[in-house]
């Protein structure tokens, strides 16, 4: 009987055109050398890539609002409840969706509107005026040289995966780069972390799974020094914000890290899965406690997951989104435009 | 506050009614829009939301309030019922084969803990005198055959890989020969995670399901999932017809939400819930537990039925007596630990109380060690002592403090606390004679 009532989204169809350029990218990822030809090709579809990913949360969010708007011919209540609707159902969160659809009610009164047409444009402003509240700070802290990132974030958001596009992106530009792995939990998490360093080509400082991840944190520091490394990426093992040793244990390290390192820029990133619900908030909220979190990086967002918890969490935290990863290849990862993913999402 | 209970709003909402024989159609609507905000919260997916509040006013509307409760009441064990039963009641088990060996096949998105949970249920089968084989059939993702071997090796089970250069249908049909030659009873594949809308992928997984006909196909969801876990859950489903689902990282504080969905959309049952990072961290799921955790709410009425089903009303009874003329002794004390011990831990009691939600347990650690420390001190006392604490001396502390494995602190700790709670007691008889007024001080050690 549910069954009914979940139609079968439209996407599907679009779907197969994206299949091509996966398997391609699976291909050049089998392939541990990564030629120069690669890369060429590769960059070219960084925005391509980009769009693509977000396409999905554009379609999912944007379509439905003109379905909404097509069905009605004047602003009414019944119109603001089903786009409250649409934002829930795009992870929004519920004070967040509130607030926006109140803020856009607001306009809608102070503009004495009338077409239900004209929502679109609020709406898209009103989303875009959040994220804009952190923008100029949605840059990496990397700048100057030396610069340390700390990675955190709960099980499986995927730290690690973002450390190796991040090392293979910096080694691009050019730059010293060294990873310490940190999470000496996970079984075979270091093993994950130098697969990665391999294929960005960058070292790695380690110790045996088991031992102190403040002490692999301390050496990769020390190592960072004395080798004269641009950037020292530290992997965290993923740890679930409720629990209060590891948030200690996560502390500990943010302390050596201010204390060892000093002189060094620091960025501590929180890795958010954007298939996750309201949750993002109360990591985020934790994760800042424990150290300070100064960006967020918004992975996974080329499923069908909307990554609306960004709003959430940007609204309510002020910790702005610094990254997005829109697939599984070592390029898959862009910085992130509030003015572009807005656009994205409601393109005109 | 993010997350206020559900029981205490729908109790604001609701409150004013009390009195009331029914409830109109105006207090129910006002008292869903609390439930579906609740809900959302918990990351339930709109539609079910929806769905599920309209069957909820449905019922509501016009059911006669029992007399012992409030509306508010009424209402959350109305939304408690329909919860547990859309959640499902059955305790759902593993479809074992009747020709052994019985095949299990994970599968979902990335980072959902599906290797974990290859470790975490082989471990279970295996104390069941079971005989596990785990499968490595990622190869696309770095380390994860690795991972695969370590955790097996950890809860000491095989692990069967070809490496990452085969194709993962040949390397579980290669698995399933091997389980059969070594004897192995279960086999369970672990496989790489993919995006549901990865058509590749996912006509992988159902060629892998062809070829080893899996008795048992779990479906492995993050309890942190939002609303997208409903296309998730049927995309999946469509393609594999999965037998069942497990929900991971439970221990967190995320509501899990998506269990509901999930079951709401496919009819496909939890099986199991995810609940550490320790290899034994895996345990059968329990529909109602997870509705009471959805809601955020306290379970107000299992509570009471604890309580009176545990508590001796005449011993009670007799308490309230003694209290009054304030002849209320160690051994009442004791007697009313035992009461208490009876309810269960109380953490999980406390958990029962309504506005006690998680977010505030945390920072209460309640130990049931402290409740075993009193006991042993009281216990400790000899019966003069305990009818009368004041002849306890320096030298009568020493022993206690020996004799019941503490220090003269906790001991003193605890006299000076009877002593308060026994004038505190004094005080209240007087208000309440002052008073006129019939005051119920059940239980005064806990407030």
């Amino acid at each position: 009987m549910f069954n009914k009532l979940f139609k079968k989204s439209k996407n599907e169809e679009e779907l197969t055109n994206n299949q091509e350029e996966v398997i391609t990218k699976k291909e050049s990822e089998d392939t541990n050398d990564i030629s120069d030809d690669n890369i060429e090709q590769s960059k070219t579809g960084f925005f391509g890539r980009l769009k693509e990913g977000l396409e999905k949360t554009r379609r999912g969010i944007s379509d439905k609002v003109d379905d909404i708007i097509k069905s009605y011919q004047k602003i009414d209540e019944e119109l603001f409840e089903d786009l409250e609707e649409v934002l829930i159902m795009a992870d929004v969160g519920l004070e967040t969706t509130e607030r926006i659809i109140e803020d856009v009610k607001d306009k809608v009164k102070e503009r004495k509107l009338t077409e239900a047409s004209e929502i679109k444009s609020i709406l898209k402003e009103e989303l875009k005026e959040i994220l804009e509240d952190v923008e100029g700070k949605s840059k990496l802290n990397i700048n100057p040289s030396p610069a340390i990132i700390l990675v955190v974030g709960v099980n499986g958001v995927g730290k690690t995966t973002t450390i190796g596009k991040l090392a293979y992106r910096f080694r691009e530009e050019g730059k010293k780069v060294l990873l310490s792995a940190g999470d000496t939990f996970r079984a075979a998490a270091i093993e994950q972390l130098s697969e990665w360093a391999n294929r960005a080509n960058v070292d790695i400082i380690s110790h045996s799974e088991g031992s102190d991840p403040a002490a692999v944190i301390f050496d990769g520091i020390q190592a960072a020094k004395a080798r004269n490394m641009d950037i020292l990426i530290c992997d965290t093992a993923g740890r679930l914000h409720n629990k209060k040793n590891l948030m200690n244990e996560l502390n500990k390290i943010f302390r050596i890290v201010g204390r060892e390192y000093p002189n060094a820029t620091k960025e501590v990133l929180l890795v958010v899965d954007a298939t996750t619900g309201q949750n993002a908030v109360m990591q985020a909220k934790v994760f800042k406690e424990a150290c300070n979190i100064t960006g967020i990086a918004l992975t996974k967002l080329d499923g069908t997951a909307k990554g609306g918890v960004i709003f959430a969490v940007q609204s309510e935290l002020n910790v702005p989104v610094k990254l997005v990863g829109v697939g599984e290849g070592i390029n898959d990862l862009q910085d992130f435009d509030p003015e572009n993913f807005v656009d994205a999402i409601f393109p005109e | 506050m993010v997350f206020e209970s559900l029981a205490e709003k729908l109790q604001n909402t609701l409150g004013k009614l009390k009195g009331k024989g029914k409830l109109t159609e105006k207090d129910v609507k006002e008292a869903m829009r609390e439930v579906k905000l609740a809900l959302l919260e918990a990351d339930v997916n709109f539609r079910v939301v929806k769905n599920f509040v309209n069957k909820v006013k449905e019922r509501s509307i016009g059911h006669e309030v029992m007399e012992s409760l409030t509306p508010g009441q009424q209402v959350v064990k109305i939304v408690n019922e329909e919860l547990t039963s859309l959640m499902g009641k059955e305790e759902s088990k593993i479809n074992f084969a009747d020709n052994p060996p019985t095949v299990i096949m994970l599968c979902g998105l990335q980072g959902a803990g599906k290797t974990t949970l290859s470790g975490k249920l082989g471990n279970l089968l295996k104390k069941k005198g079971k005989k596990p084989l785990l499968v490595a059939c990622d190869i696309y993702r770095p380390a994860a055959i690795k991972q695969l071997q370590v955790v097996g090796g950890q809860v000491d089970i095989p692990v069967f890989s070809m490496g990452d250069k085969q194709n993962p249908v040949n390397i579980a049909k290669a698995a399933l020969e091997h389980g059969k030659k070594n004897g192995n009873d279960v086999i369970i594949v672990d496989t790489a995670g993919r995006l549901h809308i990865d058509e590749g992928l996912m006509d992988e997984l159902g060629n892998i399901k062809n070829e080893i006909n899996p008795n048992e196909i779990l479906l492995v969801v993050d309890a942190m999932t939002g609303q997208d876990a409903v296309s998730v859950a049927e995309s999946f489903n469509e393609k594999l017809d999965i037998d069942g689902v497990v929900l991971t990282k439970l221990d967190g504080d995320a509501r899990g939400g998506a269990a509901l969905s999930i079951r709401a959309v496919t009819g496909k049952p939890l099986k199991f819930v995810g609940m550490g990072e320790k290899l034994e961290d895996l345990e059968p799921f329990h529909p109602d537990r997870m509705a009471s955790r959805i809601l955020g709410m306290g379970d107000v009425l299992s509570l009471i039925e604890k309580a009176q089903a545990n508590i001796d009303q005449k011993k009670a009874m007799e308490l309230q007596n003694k209290l009054r003329n304030q002849d209320f002794t160690f051994d009442d004390f004791l007697d009313q630990l035992e009461q208490m011990k009876n309810m269960g831990p109380l953490s999980q009691i406390l958990e029962m109380v309504p506005g006690m939600n998680s977010k505030q347990l945390k920072n209460l650690n309640v130990d049931d060690k402290e409740l075993v420390k009193i006991e042993a001190i009281i216990k400790s006392m000899t019966k003069n002592e305990r009818n009368d604490p004041s002849i306890i001396d320096g030298s009568r502390r020493k022993r206690i403090a020996k004799g019941s494995g503490t220090n003269i602190q906790s001991v003193n700790r605890l006299l000076k606390q009877f002593k308060e709670t026994r004038k505190m007691m004094k005080q209240f008889s007087g208000m309440e004679k002052a008073m006129k007024k019939r005051g119920r001080m059940n239980f005064p050690f806990f407030k």
